[in-house]
């Protein structure tokens, strides 16, 4: 094959798949700013109603609060609990690094829809009544952020001469606690700053947990947009482009973050 | 000497007390009241039940089937999309990269819905190919549609998984290759593909364990009614009927037994296939 050709070759195929990846994203963001599309190929009608008619529906307002506070909550509580111990791993115990690494895989290998079914017999009842409650799904969304943290910080400490700065950072008289504050946080911060807001994006994205576990109760984002599947499918089209622009978003400050 | 390497032990505390409490309890309750009957004794009686009814094996037999036909098919797309993105420019290709993470996270529900105006009865590129007279019908809401769904989300996590791997393959190899006078389809089939190997085996495991665990696309767009694994697991422990923990317990741990079976067979795999380094 010929160079020329060989290039036609790549940039076609290339395109090809991402137009198949975009058709239905394309399709929902057309969707969303028309008035009619029924048994049409091409809609009719363009309009910004069914966004005005979301953003002042008090009940999606109330959903987009809950989801946020909560990814925000937990990121927080994850952050204060992993890193002290990613930390902890590599500087004085590297021995355990393999298996910690296993348990950061588990809420991976275990399906949501597994977990479930026993975190809703063990916690249904007093004295542990979580059920219905966002402090399960703060608990189990620890589960979902530790993989990316934990990846992020290690492997930010590796790049890092941690051995010598902490050497240093004794020899001038501070503390262990002080030097990790101080010297080896801020060293990190950048790294750990993508992983919070890549997990940030799946903590928003999900659902079963949420449905399962707090359903009507605490409704999320994602539980919400499936309540609301009756409804006309513009408004729907206009809550997933929503939906999406806020992720994607937040995957843009992830990958600035990151350079 | 002693306090001072005992004092960073504390910190694993609280982490472990959350990891315990949420994924690791879980998981003994469902191990554990799998193998308890509904009298509270312990029994096999709730495998048996899965294994003698025609219903849950169906549900099984449509999870691996939709879960193997989505991390093929998606294997296979990232697989040459990943072999034309590596000749992309730099610039292009970072947006691609971008562009693959983001839609990575376009799945379950907003998914579904997209799906639906896409491919729905009434759907666009439905009633396009109706009109071509490409197809007749599309079942959306039946093995059909969720194959298609489902590699629609295989693709990116695939694209994802792959592309580094695709370092591995150096460019001289393919000049050394064609120099030696072997032809485009031989450097693929004993050059390329053996090196990626692992890689390719690996990430389809990943596919696999990712299109068995899903729930939110199928409970979506079917309202629960095709009959999935996943599916089943939730309506035993949160449907409108009667509920059965015990018997989602053991349809879990059927289920997982199965994923570390397919892993282990897939370390061997891994470990019998070839190493570049």
């Amino acid at each position: 094959m010929s160079t020329k050709r060989a290039m036609a070759y790549h940039y076609s195929v290339t395109c090809f798949i991402y137009f198949l990846l975009l058709i239905p994203l394309l399709a929902t963001l057309v969707y969303s700013l028309c008035d009619q599309w029924g048994a049409t190929i091409l809609p009719s009608g363009f309009t910004f109603k069914w966004y005005i008619q979301l953003w002042t529906d008090p009940r999606f307002l109330t959903a987009l609060y809950h989801s946020m506070t909560l990814a925000v909550g937990t990121l927080i509580l994850s952050a204060v609990l992993i890193v002290p111990c990613v930390f902890v791993v590599f500087y004085y115990y590297p021995k355990l690094d393999t298996g910690l690494n296993i348990l950061t895989l588990l809420p991976f290998a275990i399906p949501p829809v597994v977990s479930s079914v026993g975190l809703l017999q063990l916690y249904s009842d007093y004295p542990l009544l979580l059920t219905g409650t966002p402090w399960i799904l703060v608990g189990c969304y620890v589960g979902i952020a530790l993989p990316f943290i934990y990846r992020a910080v290690n492997n930010n400490l590796r790049a890092l001469n941690v051995h010598d700065l902490m050497d240093a950072a004794r020899l001038l008289g501070a503390s262990s606690t002080q030097a990790f504050f101080k010297l080896i946080l801020p060293n990190i911060r950048k790294g750990l700053m993508a992983s919070l807001f890549l997990s940030f994006s799946f903590l928003i994205g999900e659902f079963v947990f949420a449905n399962l576990l707090a359903g009507a109760n605490f409704e999320t984002l994602q539980v919400y947009l499936y309540n609301m599947q009756q409804n006309s499918s513009h408004f729907t089209s206009a809550l997933v482009i929503s939906y999406f622009s806020i992720t994607l978003i937040l995957t843009l400050l992830a990958t600035r973050f990151n350079r | 000497m002693n306090n001072r390497l005992c004092r960073p032990f504390l910190v694993f505390i609280p982490f472990f007390i959350i990891l315990g409490l949420f994924q690791l309890a879980p998981l003994v309750w469902v191990v554990i009241n799998s193998f308890i009957n509904n009298d509270g004794h312990w029994s096999l009686d709730n495998y048996q039940q899965v294994v003698s009814s025609p219903f849950y094996r169906q549900a099984f037999t449509h999870s691996f089937l939709v879960s193997i036909f989505s991390a093929v098919a998606g294997l296979l797309i990232a697989t040459i999309g990943c072999a034309s993105l590596r000749h992309m420019q730099g610039k292009i290709r970072n947006i691609m990269i971008a562009f693959t993470n983001m839609t990575s996270n376009f799945a379950g529900v907003p998914l579904a819905f997209a799906f639906i105006i896409v491919l729905g009865f009434n759907g666009a590129i439905t009633l396009m190919l109706r009109k071509w007279g490409w197809i007749n019908s599309f079942d959306l809401y039946g093995t059909q549609g969720l194959s298609v769904v489902y590699t629609y989300f295989q693709i990116p996590l695939a694209m994802l998984l792959l592309y580094p791997a695709f370092d591995a393959l150096k460019v001289d190899w393919e000049e050394a290759a064609s120099l030696l006078g072997a032809s485009h389809r031989y450097y693929w089939q004993h050059i390329a593909l053996p090196v990626l190997s692992p890689a390719l085996l690996g990430t389809f495991i990943i596919l696999l364990a990712n299109g068995l665990g899903t729930y939110a696309t199928a409970y979506t767009l079917t309202s629960g009614n095709y009959n999935l694994v996943t599916v089943r697991i939730a309506n035993l422990v949160a449907g409108d009927l009667f509920l059965q923990p015990n018997l989602a317990a053991a349809i879990s741990v059927i289920l997982m037994s199965l994923l570390i079976f397919i892993t282990c067979v897939n370390q061997w795999l891994v470990k019998r296939s070839y190493h570049v380094y």
